[in-house]
């Protein structure tokens, strides 16, 4: 185990796929600009690249090297950049095997960041999970702490399909834990990062570790909430969500995505399908407000789910 | 550099893949009158590229590859796909190439360096400078070759890919079928290079790459054109813009139409949109496969009768695609799920 940063951890799970696969790709834009920089120092310029910015050509070269046998990774760095490419991420991408009946692979990572909210303004600062999860043949990745960073990006590198990997820039500089060595973390399995009795809490992302906060608060109450972090959302392990609800028959959902398109309405629907009457009130959802991110300060923290927000949320479904 | 011509024996191949795909197109047409219903969705033909198609393709080696867009049928038949599994995927059938899964826009048949095609336009255009990167560091001087209409070179991943592979000497020679039109709409309309009365093969100029326009009706200019570009590739100096100018025999497509409508080919667009009856009547004078078939028996080459034999070896092999399309089964529902993931 070694303390290090969030960002650092990601890196950490490059590392040691490039290491361990020569096949392995990562380019993107103002990355390796001189020989110098880490990642060409140590695998080459074969193999890591600075493009122009020209993201459809970026992510339609991943697909190409993928489909002729490479594993690339791509830095976009934020999310919305993938919007210039919409095409490439949602209908290529991901429909190459199945329209040629399996007989390519498209093995690649999308990297990026999102949910910017420290003055970023309205268009670089979205929770655009929503876009993604419901592309069949996407995988769609949330890391939230430093070790899951590393091993689900590990994980994403090794897996044979195109992989969204959302790194969320709020928690860039989160210290944690992280294990030495080869790590992987599982695809569609999610981590119960507090265990609980009176109410169920799903979050991701950044809102895992406001959740575990709100949790902490009401601890003190004398409530026993269990908080669940997905880590994946395409999959989506609704096995573990459901049997938390099974035992607290109360659900809490947070989101920093807005309402309408977000991962906790996915949830909340497969939960009513599925075990509504395991429910003792009605499932309530956190989310940001349906708005573009304002730029000033408290405009901002008002329209983002926070601790006070989560915490009325567990008291309004506990009584 | 300067290619040698091909020799006899390559051009009588040259000319049985034409005729090949000619006539595999045919059958393809004629299932929309033959047999309603079997065909959905959209199909569009390559009547009119075949000698750009065969041209190109000549040059294939193991290791290569191809991709190209929804107008895909000539490359894989010159590629060696076999037609029967090729017509068994546009009819929607278990034997498909793609087990019935991709259609007739999605045509792929990895085992012979087909690597993929997109149907939306300009989007394949980077997947093939993917592939050439793959092909560049793995040094065994394998190339490939990326094939699009003149629609395509408005299209930003056109451009972005251009700059990059030109950039990074991506062995990929970029085949751009200019067939004067996009869907309805003349190229002159849509295109700045064209209206100001310059060849769409300038734009490579932009992207610091050699662009030429070559007779895409010529197999052999076709074949010493792209075989040029294809030397260059391998030898580590880069991509070259190959403007092939051909005509489109048929409309862009069978209509579009809801379900209820028959569907069938209308006229092509020159004569339907534009009224210009004799533009087409004179591309079909200068009809590709009818003219290589000429010079060749003029050169002494073939004869008309071991032409005559070739088309009509090649219109048994074709009637056994359709024969074998229709009587195989559609694929199982569950198939339906099966590969959304590797």
């Amino acid at each position: 185990m070694a303390k290090m940063p969030y960002v650092a951890a990601i890196d950490a799970g490059i590392h040691q796929e490039m290491r361990r696969d020569p096949d392995v790709l990562y380019f993107g834009q103002n990355l390796a600009t001189t020989e110098n920089h880490e990642f060409v120092a140590a695998y080459g310029a074969d193999r890591v690249r600075v493009t122009p910015i020209s993201e459809t050509a970026e992510i339609g070269i991943a697909i190409g090297a993928a489909m002729a046998g490479l594993r690339p990774v791509v830095e976009l760095y934020m999310a919305e950049f993938m919007l210039v490419a919409m095409d490439q991420v949602v209908n290529e991408a991901p429909r190459f095997r199945y329209m040629s009946g399996g007989q390519v692979k498209v093995p690649l990572v999308l990297k990026a960041g999102y949910g910017f909210t420290c003055g970023w303004a309205g268009q670089h600062t979205g929770s655009l999970t929503a876009l993604f999860m419901g592309v069949p043949g996407l995988k769609v990745v949330i890391p939230s702490t430093a070790a899951d960073a590393k091993g689900l990006m590990a994980t994403a590198i090794r897996d044979d399909n195109p992989v969204v990997y959302l790194h969320h820039y709020m928690l860039t500089l989160e210290q944690g834990e992280v294990p030495d060595g080869e790590y992987l973390v599982p695809f569609g399995k999610a981590e119960v990062r507090r265990a609980g009795g009176d109410v169920t809490v799903v979050a991701t992302g950044w809102m895992v570790p406001r959740a575990l906060a709100a949790a902490e608060m009401l601890a003190k109450e004398g409530i026993s909430a269990e908080v669940i972090d997905p880590r994946t959302v395409a999959p989506l392990d609704l096995e573990t969500i459901l049997k938390s609800v099974d035992k607290t028959g109360r659900v809490v959902l947070v989101d920093q995505a807005t309402r309408h398109a977000s991962v906790t309405a996915m949830i909340a629907a497969d939960i009513a399908e599925h075990r509504f009457k395991a429910l003792k009130a009605p499932v309530v959802q956190v989310t940001a407000a349906d708005t573009t991110i304002p730029y000033s300060e408290p405009l901002e923290a008002h329209v983002i789910p926070d601790e006070a927000r989560i915490v009325a949320a567990v008291r309004a479904v506990l009584m | 550099m300067s290619l040698q011509p091909p020799n006899a024996e390559r051009q009588i191949w040259m000319f049985t893949q034409m005729v090949r795909i000619r006539t595999f197109e045919e059958r393809v047409k004629r299932t929309f009158i033959d047999h309603p219903g079997v065909i959905r969705g959209h199909t569009h033909l390559a009547d009119g590229a075949e000698a750009s198609i065969v041209g190109s393709l000549s040059h294939f080696r193991e290791g290569d590859a191809a991709l190209a867009t929804y107008r895909c049928h000539g490359y894989p038949l010159a590629l060696g796909s076999d037609p029967k599994a090729m017509m068994a995927e546009i009819y929607g059938r278990a034997d498909g190439l793609c087990k019935g899964l991709g259609g007739s826009m999605h045509l792929t048949d990895v085992k012979r360096g087909f690597l993929g095609t997109s149907g939306i336009v300009g989007a394949g255009i980077p997947h093939a400078a993917g592939a050439a990167w793959s092909a560049q560091i793995r040094r065994k001087g394998n190339v490939v070759l990326s094939f699009f209409g003149d629609g395509a070179s408005k299209q930003g991943a056109f451009h972005e890919t251009l700059n990059i592979a030109s950039l990074w000497k991506l062995p990929v020679v970029f085949v751009m079928e200019n067939n004067g039109y996009n869907v309805v709409t003349t190229t002159a309309q849509e295109d700045a290079s064209a209206a100001a009365g310059e060849p769409l093969a300038v734009k490579a100029k932009a992207h610091a790459m050699p662009g030429v326009t070559v007779d895409g009706t010529d197999p052999l200019a076709v074949y010493q054109t792209v075989g040029e570009a294809i030397e260059r590739a391998r030898a580590g100096q880069g991509p070259t813009l190959v403007e092939s100018k051909v005509y489109r025999l048929s409309a862009h497509g069978n209509i579009i139409a809801p379900p209820g409508v028959p569907l069938h080919y209308p006229e092509h667009e020159a004569i339907t949109v534009f009224g210009k009856r004799e533009e087409y009547e004179a591309a079909l004078r200068g009809d590709p496969v009818p003219r290589f078939r000429g010079a060749l028996v003029q050169n002494g080459i073939l004869t008309a009768a071991k032409a005559d034999e070739i088309s009509s070896r090649v219109a048994s092999e074709m009637q056994e695609a359709v024969t074998f399309a229709l009587n195989s089964p559609f694929p199982k529902v569950e198939s339906a799920l099966k590969y959304n993931f590797a």
